[in-house]
């Protein structure tokens, strides 16, 4: 782990320098560890692929107070075996031609069929790696080399609520309309960010994911919207 | 019949530019993606609610550029802060930093700033708006906080709280910030800096940048000497508030209140909340310089300020 500073009350620790589950299990760990002292001297955590940024309250910790501290939690994680798994969550997607604008397009230039590369979303478990770009987005990774894509050239101005998505190695659902230039292969009738429900996301960084194809019948029964 | 107002609340009559409700901001939500939201110039913000003898971080409204029209249906106190601009009740010009009487029916109208760009508006007790996610604050890209996530437009309607008799109070001229101080903005060096040259980085430290007309609440891209780092891709890490992204373009953006949680571009470091404070109190058009300063100098300023503040003292004016 390597510590660099990266503003007046904020440290940013690195675990690796690219993704891995080992490093994301050891993110995972610190921010839980870290978390404990929420209000209690730290005010926020924001862990992802393979950092953790720490902001600090500085009336109550300096550079030094806070660096010794992360250490310290380190070590006691180091000496401890167990280390914490995330859950597991089940995502249905109706990846039908309505719902996936972007998955023909996406198949031909893989060289694949349609299907294929539904099967092949659906074969991997996802670490959820990050969580930001807008409230309740999670970085989900990391997608089988056969289907990565990157972004459109020009993006969408509304991507739908809901929609799943693909850019390079990740794959993501998007938890409201917003713009975004990822391709989109499904939808996914599951809210993924609910302010009025606690927790309003139901999956947090280090869960695991994994998505399952259902019918249209299915997708609209689930409160889907086409 | 006509529709009555609620009892006890303003009324907007016209929002200006960007009214949002704010309070001191969402803090301990980064982890589901939710940025901090308020107020762009907290020590303005602060005053404004000392002013009505409010609790720290009360829930009050920040103007950007001004032309807001409000009309208030009960008696209340109310204060403004921040860029200098013609205010007026029921016509009347009226002074800023003073804690003001405000009447059932007074209408209250704040002009286009003059210098600087956010003003704050604060009433006894604040305004009572139910919280979301512990706060407030106003982010409209989130559309989470304030009332539905919006901008105040016109034909909001903002409860009051009840109001009792307190002293007016104003602060004094020597404690109030000037807009036009040409001091450069401090930087603590951080993040991906060992991947800019010592040539680019000393260009950077030594040149003037002019705030470009893309400056909002996320952030203020400013223009000038390009400056590059030796990284073209990095994984997306956690971005922490005044942080300098710097796109390949080499145009500096210094991230604010509603920045994306994460992001993935170099970064030279982070500007001090003191000065991210002066930075969002400039216009398009203005120029600025940048200091390099430690950690433990921003700790040291800090410190010192924080001393120095607490011994400010609002005065009486009955």
């Amino acid at each position: 782990m390597r510590i660099e500073i990266a503003g007046e009350n904020a440290l940013i620790l690195y675990f690796s320098d690219k993704v891995s589950e080992e490093s994301s299990a050891k993110i995972q760990a610190m921010t839980q560890a870290l978390g404990t002292k929420m209000g209690d001297g730290i005010i926020d955590l924001v862990p992802s692929y393979a950092s953790l940024l720490v902001i600090y309250d500085d009336d109550r910790y300096d550079y030094y107070a806070m660096r010794q501290l992360i250490n310290t939690t380190a070590k006691q994680l180091d000496s401890q075996s167990s280390r914490s798994e995330g859950k597991l969550i089940t995502l249905p997607v109706y990846y039908g031609v309505e719902a996936a604008p972007d998955l023909e397009e996406l198949a031909q230039k893989a060289g694949l069929t349609t299907n294929e590369v539904i099967e092949i979303h659906q074969a991997q478990t996802y670490q959820a790696y990050a969580i930001g770009f807008a409230p309740g987005f999670a970085f989900l990774g990391e997608v089988d080399e056969r289907i990565a894509m990157p972004r459109k050239s020009t993006p969408r101005k509304a991507v739908p609520k809901g929609a799943v998505a693909i850019a390079d190695r990740q794959t993501a659902v998007y938890p409201s309309v917003s713009p975004g230039g990822w391709n989109l292969i499904g939808l996914c009738p599951v809210l993924m960010f609910d302010p009025e429900r606690t927790p309003c996301m139901p999956l947090e960084t280090g869960d695991k994911v994994k998505f399952q194809a259902i019918s249209k019948e299915e997708f609209l029964s689930m409160g889907g919207q086409l | 019949m006509s529709q009555q107002p609620q009892a006890s609340s303003m009324i907007i009559s016209n929002p200006g530019v960007l009214a949002l409700i704010q309070d001191i901001g969402r803090i301990g939500q980064h982890r589901i993606g939710l940025t901090v939201g308020g107020p762009m110039d907290p020590f303005s913000f602060h005053w404004a609610n000392h002013l009505c003898g409010n609790d720290e971080g009360a829930t009050a409204i920040e103007l950007s550029i001004g032309g807001f029209v409000s009309e208030f249906t009960q008696d209340t106190q109310i204060a403004l802060t921040g860029a200098v601009s013609d205010i007026k009740l029921n016509g009347k010009s009226v002074p800023m930093w003073h804690t003001l009487s405000v009447k059932a029916g007074d209408v209250l109208k704040v002009g286009f700033a003059s210098e600087g760009c956010r003003i704050y508006l604060a009433v006894q007790g604040g305004f009572p708006i139910t919280p979301q996610f512990g706060s407030t604050a106003t982010v409209v890209r989130e559309a989470i906080g304030g009332i539905n996530g919006h901008a105040l437009a016109k034909g909001s309607v903002i409860p009051l709280s009840t109001w009792q008799p307190r002293p007016n109070l104003m602060m004094p001229e020597m404690y109030r910030p000037s807009y036009q101080l040409k001091k450069p903005l401090r930087v603590v060096l951080g993040y991906q800096e060992a991947s800019f040259s010592d040539f680019d980085k000393a260009h950077f430290f030594s040149s003037d940048y002019t705030v470009s007309e893309r400056m909002d609440r996320m952030g203020y891209r400013l223009t000038g000497p390009m400056c590059r780092s030796s990284i073209s891709s990095m994984l997306s890490e956690g971005i922490c508030h005044g942080a300098i992204q710097l796109p390949p373009d080499g145009q500096p953006i210094v991230l604010l209140n509603d920045r994306q949680t994460i992001g993935g571009y170099p970064k030279m470091g982070a500007m001090i909340a003191r000065d991210t404070a002066r930075l969002a109190q400039m216009t398009q058009g203005k120029t600025v310089t940048f200091e390099a300063i430690t950690i433990q100098e921003a700790h040291a300023i800090n410190l010192l300020s924080r001393h120095h503040e607490s011994k400010i003292k609002l005065k009486s004016t009955d």
